[in-house]
């Protein structure tokens, strides 16, 4: 049994439950505890002490339900493994007969132990691809004793006499339902130990394929990697936002907390530095090409509201538009498609955006704002209205400009995006979920 | 495993004990809370739990107190808690007070010595005698080490505190033992059982979520809220009881920003108890929304469909579930 959870740990491990040593030790002590009869009992309490949030818990049930399908034959590997080890020297009618045996009815119980002892003669939890499921279940045919069968049919066949025929018939049966039942068993193995580790490898592929190029059946998974992401980064930029100056006495303080003990400062209490919160204006360019780019940064930020309370953003192609209230109260997808909509039509014009930004909304950037800009910086030949750009990144603390556009196009036609670098922090090639990844980390990480 | 005699945990002999044992003290619990309570008291880890507000992860505490009959000994956790507040501080004014009780005592011992050298020998006597456990304050996780008979330590809502105070937990937590520096490490007789919840304000660090059990406790289905509400509410009819979870069961499936909780339900059951109802009725329960619903926005959202759900909740129950086919709790 120590064995099967040890192998279930693996499970989970692969499809990225981090389970620790001490974990897996409490695991054998729960279930020495409270026994394995039970299966209900034993997924609670395996869960409760193996997963550590709801999103674990969920894909431990389901290793669970898939892993622990095949226990029971499972516990009985053990007392049949030393029945009949001397197969190799075993003659092929013999071994024929036995598999033949196995795969009739009422026989389910033994064909599913001798199932179980070649799965791991093959090695079977070493599956991880899903392309490996013919080849192992091949192995397990052949570790039961596959080829004395072979051998026998190719007997029968050359036979030629009709109960020779009849035989060969049987023996192809036998074969068949002893390659199924262990290709049924080897697609479970890749359940439990690959799935896992070929949907991490889409997701990296996902996370490093061009964002226009996503299609619209690969959206789910980019949601769920843009989730990730974002939870990445808040957690590592929801650190604590009070940093202790020793050495500077904070005397307001100190007095109030010892006045106690007559004023005597046991409690010395030291002048604390606040760090900024997250401060984030995010100016997206909603026309054409760009417009791909905008729903995967609008995602990203939207998903951190946690670590970014204080987030707005704005979208434009010609007039400039607050989009706070349409994200904050409609579903994301219908949000980004009302946005397209209603302001993704006309000429882009960035001139015109800046002169609406400065009319309306000037008043939200302060020294601690970031003010990101998603676009091409291709204005159909219009003013680039310097000046404003020059006043905004003046007063916010940085401007960060993401350019989904490749350096080697910029400034090319009508492309003005090399006049307002000078202004700009950074502004830099955003073309992945990685690139964005990256970005919006060194955006936080100026407020750590 | 606590087989000690002197301890307070020994009805906890089974993950059916532990039901049975809840129920007598009016906490309606589930084989997943059950395993979990069972789990730390055998595995003597803390259990972690987290799910909505208001779904009980408080009172579990408190109700294993009152049926093991052990102290609660409860740390409330907000941004800024420390060890002062936490574990122990030393009794600055008392000692202070003593000092200044003792000075002329202190001339007089002192008076004997010779030299600087003999009065600061005698004198680095008396500092053991300043930083002894009488002049410790013991603060809720100290005490809770202290007690003899065990007891249920409660860290709620450890999602607010600071991430360093998260970290100091550590030692408590896996050990149960706190380490003050001038006396050396008091280590607990008996371990408390330890109940940390969250509420998802911050994810917690993983060192932490590591030594803890996980246990997520979500909405109650139609059955466990019935049995809550009558075990809280004295005297509520079956017919009400089970109109009303039927309407707050249907209200949570809405798209509304604030669900209500069991703690809602059961304060609008006494509300309606109060005001006399015997059925749900569209009026009443439009006067008394604001007992369920907490937001504003969420009220105006369900407003339109009351009308048609106190229809569904109070009709023919398509689920043929009834409140009469349970034993009374109450």
């Amino acid at each position: 049994m120590e064995k099967q959870i040890s192998n279930f740990i693996r499970a989970l491990r692969s499809a990225d439950v981090r389970v620790s040593t001490g974990e897996a030790l409490d695991a054998a002590r729960t279930v020495a505890m409270i026994g394995y009869d039970d299966r209900a009992l034993m997924k609670d309490s395996l869960a409760c002490v193996l997963a550590k949030s709801e999103s674990e818990k969920q894909i431990h049930d389901r290793l669970f339900e898939l892993y622990f399908s095949s226990a029971p034959a499972g516990s009985a590997v053990q007392s049949a493994g030393t029945e009949n080890d001397g197969e190799p020297t075993e003659d092929p009618k013999d071994a024929a007969e036995r598999l033949s045996q196995l795969t009739q009815q009422g026989n389910e119980q033994a064909l599913a132990t001798a199932i179980e002892r070649a799965a791991e003669q093959a090695g079977l939890n070493d599956i991880r691809f899903s392309t490996q499921v013919a080849y192992f279940a091949q192995s397990m045919v052949r570790a039961m004793g596959g080829e004395q069968l072979q051998a026998r049919l190719l007997e029968a066949l050359q036979g030629r006499t009709p109960d020779a025929d009849a035989e060969a018939q049987r023996l192809i049966d036998v074969r068949r339902t002893l390659t199924m039942t262990a290709r049924e068993r080897a697609e479970r193995a890749f359940q439990i130990f690959g799935a896992a580790e070929t949907e991490k490898f889409r997701d990296e592929v996902a996370a490093t394929k061009r964002l226009s190029a996503i299609e619209a059946n690969d959206m789910a998974r980019m949601k769920q990697l843009v989730a990730k992401v974002a939870k990445r980064l808040a957690v590592k930029h929801s650190r604590r936002r009070k940093r202790t100056q020793r050495g500077l006495l904070d005397v307001r303080r100190t007095m109030r907390a010892n006045a106690g003990v007559d004023g005597i400062p046991f409690n010395v209490i030291w002048r604390q530095k606040k760090k900024d919160r997250p401060k984030i204006i995010v100016i997206c360019d909603v026309s054409g090409s760009v417009a791909l780019y905008v729903r995967f940064l609008l995602l990203l930020l939207f998903s951190m509201k946690e670590a970014i309370p204080d987030l707005h953003a704005f979208a434009f192609s010609y007039r400039l538009k607050s989009v706070d209230d349409i994200l904050e109260t409609m579903e994301f997808d219908a949000a980004i498609k009302k946005i397209l909509r209603e302001i993704g039509l006309g000429s882009t014009s960035y001139g015109q955006a800046f002169s609406d930004f400065k009319m309306e909304h000037e008043n939200k950037i302060d020294r601690r704002t970031t003010i990101i800009i998603l676009g091409d910086g291709r204005s159909n030949y219009g003013d680039p209205r310097l000046d404003l750009f020059r006043d905004f990144a003046g007063r916010a603390k940085r401007v960060i400009w993401l350019n989904p556009e490749g350096r080697a196009l910029w400034g090319t036609g009508d492309s003005v995006i090399p006049r307002y670098e000078p202004f700009c922090a950074q502004m830099s090639h955003v073309a992945t979920l990685k690139d964005l990844e990256k970005a919006i980390d060194e955006v936080l990480t100026a407020y750590s | 495993m606590a087989k000690d005699k002197k301890t307070g945990y020994e009805p906890m002999t089974s993950i059916e004990a532990i039901t049975a044992g809840l129920d007598t003290v009016g906490y309606i619990s589930i084989s997943q809370i059950s395993t979990a309570v069972f789990l730390a008291h055998g595995l003597r880890k803390p259990i972690l739990i987290e799910g909505p507000a208001g779904v009980g992860k408080t009172d579990l505490a408190a109700s294993l107190s009152k049926w093991l009959n052990l102290p609660l000994i409860r740390l409330q956790c907000y941004e800024g808690l420390d060890e002062g507040k936490a574990l122990y501080e030393w009794k600055y004014g008392k000692q202070l007070l003593y000092t200044q009780i003792l000075k002329e005592k202190l001339n007089e011992l002192l008076g004997g010595a010779e030299t600087l050298k003999d009065s600061l020998s005698k004198l680095s006597g008396f500092e053991d005698l300043f930083f002894s456990p009488q002049f410790l304050e013991a603060r809720p996780l100290l005490h809770a080490m202290q007690q003899d008979r065990g007891s249920v330590l409660l860290i709620d809502e450890i999602d607010k505190s600071d991430e360093a105070f998260e970290a100091f937990l550590l030692e408590v937590l896996s050990d149960y033992q706190v380490t003050v520096p001038e006396i050396g490490t008091i280590k607990a007789n008996v371990p408390p059982l330890v109940i940390l919840t969250s509420n998802n304000v911050r994810e917690l660090g993983d060192a932490l979520k590591r030594r803890c059990l996980h246990l997520h406790i979500g909405f109650p289905d139609h059955e466990r809220e019935q049995r809550i509400v009558r075990a809280r509410v004295d005297g509520i009819s079956d017919t009400l009881l089970n109109q009303l979870v039927r309407f707050v069961q249907s209200v949570r499936e809405t798209d509304i920003k604030k669900r209500p909780s069991i703690a809602e339900t059961v304060d609008w059951a006494r509300t309606l108890l109060l005001l006399h109802a015997s059925t749900l009725d569209e009026a009443f329960v439009r006067d008394t929304l604001n007992v369920l619903l907490k937001h504003e926005s969420d009220i105006a959202a369900v407003s339109p469909a009351i009308g048609k759900m106190v229809r569904e909740a109070t009709g023919p129950d398509a689920r043929g579930r009834l409140a009469s086919g349970y034993p009374d709790m109450g």
